[in-house]
């Protein structure tokens, strides 16, 4: 049993956080929210839409609205970063060649990296990569961003561009945004609404100015193992 | 059994939720070039070799005066078309396209790169394996005739070149007594074991699970896996149409 009991709504236009310790069961719960995994028990709703029991044409158009950032980019090698960001555009509308290119343009001059577009996914940078994930992601106008762990690998100054693109996009475009993550960097930045995972289990629900006074003893443990956060509490 | 139950479930699922005719259009041009084109210059080499030893060897065994000198290239005529041509680079194509499907389409299930393609609401399977399948089987029975033409034309240059047949007797025992089906079966096999090929090693790379380690698996698997199931379907064709 991997998760159990987890009963939580991710609001709109808010940039909603799973967070926990390593292998207490976030990626899993995002891969069941965007159906990667089919749950035992339970059932996802996007917007009053049930998506687990919903047939497979059902689950292709709210999938289409989706747009999803993975851990390691999961860019496409054999297309470089314009056809990458293109991509959706290619499979899933009738647009027309110029208008997808500049759409593309438009996202990656988003997320900073208009000059890149005709570089090969291994000649650009992890934060590189990230950027034309979140690129990607949002080409198609989502309404739902689910990203996992985005930060994974980057150093601190990359990270905190990356958690306030996510969080800006997310006003702008109002959109339903889940971030799993562990890094309290991005939980103290960007957490508008924070669910904690222990053991497969949803310990606590709030925002980033309750999570230093939960009295939830495992969840400070999580808190203040981070230096700065310890540091700042006095001990 | 359960993975050959797996296997024909996948097969099942690349005909629904298909993409735009399009998009399908462009993907298996793309795998035409790489699969067909990429291949051809492996493929005239080997045939020719195997044309031309197998007319050494077919004329080293010829050791009654007996027997004319044109049963050379009708011998290796028949073993051209019916074996080494359809078969023989079966197992050449399966080692080369095979590993490189199976690696790829592993490569990108280890880094989650189909996972974006489901999320995407694309069935990945239809759209990473069917364009490779059709032109598998597009390409494959093109690739078995030029195979089994510059096969007899290596045994042709050979013969000349140390006088062990002339080029008389050549084109006489490859006219002598030739039966059209051989080259209906020869075809039937490209076709089905272009299909089992790209099948098979498309199916091993869509469920690895793992890191770079178990993508080599599969990919070794995809080739032995297909090489085994050739061998099978060449038997059960044979005995069916001949």
């Amino acid at each position: 049993m991997v998760l159990e009991g987890i009963d939580a709504e991710f609001e709109q236009g808010k940039t909603n956080l799973i967070i926990g310790s390593s292998g207490t069961g976030k990626s899993v719960l995002l891969k069941c929210i965007v159906g990667l995994i089919q749950p035992d028990q339970g059932l996802v709703f996007y917007d009053l839409r049930n998506f687990t029991e919903a047939d497979k044409e059902m689950k292709s158009e709210i999938r289409r609205e989706i747009g999803m950032l993975f851990q390691g980019g999961a860019l496409f090698d054999s297309k470089n970063v314009e056809e990458n960001v293109m991509f959706p555009l290619e499979v899933l509308t009738k647009m027309p060649l110029d208008e997808k290119r500049d759409r593309a343009n438009d996202c990656l001059k988003r997320v900073g990296l208009e000059n890149a577009n005709k570089k090969a996914v291994s000649e650009i940078s992890g934060g590189m990569k990230k950027r034309v994930g979140i690129a990607r992601a949002i080409v198609n106008n989502p309404n739902y961003l689910f990203c996992d762990e985005p930060n994974s690998g980057l150093d601190p100054q990359t990270s905190i561009l990356i958690d306030e693109l996510i969080h800006e996009i997310t006003h702008e475009l109002n959109i339903t945004t889940i971030v799993v993550t562990h890094d309290m960097n991005s939980v103290m930045g960007i957490g508008e609404n924070i669910i904690f995972l222990y053991k497969g289990h949803k310990l606590w629900e709030g925002n980033s100015a309750d999570i230093t006074n939960s009295g939830v003893g495992e969840l400070d443990d999580f808190v203040f193992a981070n230096k700065v956060m310890s540091k700042m509490r006095g001990s | 059994m359960r993975e050959f139950g797996r296997y024909v479930m996948f097969i099942g699922s690349l005909f629904v939720r298909r993409e735009s005719f399009g998009t399908y259009y462009k993907l298996v041009l793309e795998e035409c070039v790489q699969i067909g084109v990429n291949s051809a210059f492996l493929f005239i080499l080997v045939s020719s070799f195997i044309g031309a030893v197998t007319t050494v060897q077919t004329a080293f065994n010829m050791v009654s005066p007996l027997i004319p000198r044109f049963v050379i290239s009708q011998v290796v005529r028949e073993m051209t078309v019916l074996e080494l041509a359809p078969t023989v680079m079966a197992l050449i194509y399966a080692g080369k396209i095979g590993s490189s499907m199976a690696g790829g389409i592993g490569t990108m299930r280890i880094t989650e790169q189909i996972d974006a393609l489901e999320v995407m609401g694309i069935n990945s399977s239809s759209y990473l394996v069917l364009p490779k399948i059709i032109a598998s089987m597009m390409m494959y029975p093109v690739l078995v005739i030029i195979s089994g033409v510059c096969s007899l034309v290596g045994g042709y240059l050979i013969g000349q070149a140390i006088h062990i047949i002339t080029p008389t007797e050549y084109v006489a025992g490859l006219r002598f007594a030739f039966n059209q089906q051989e080259i209906f079966v020869a075809v039937v096999k490209a076709l089905v074991f272009a299909f089992l090929i790209s099948s098979i090693s498309s199916f091993k790379g869509y469920y690895t699970k793992g890191g770079a380690l178990e993508v080599g698996i599969a990919t070794t698997e995809a080739v032995t896996t297909s090489v085994i199931a050739i061998l099978i379907a060449d038997y059960f064709i044979v005995d069916l149409i001949l």
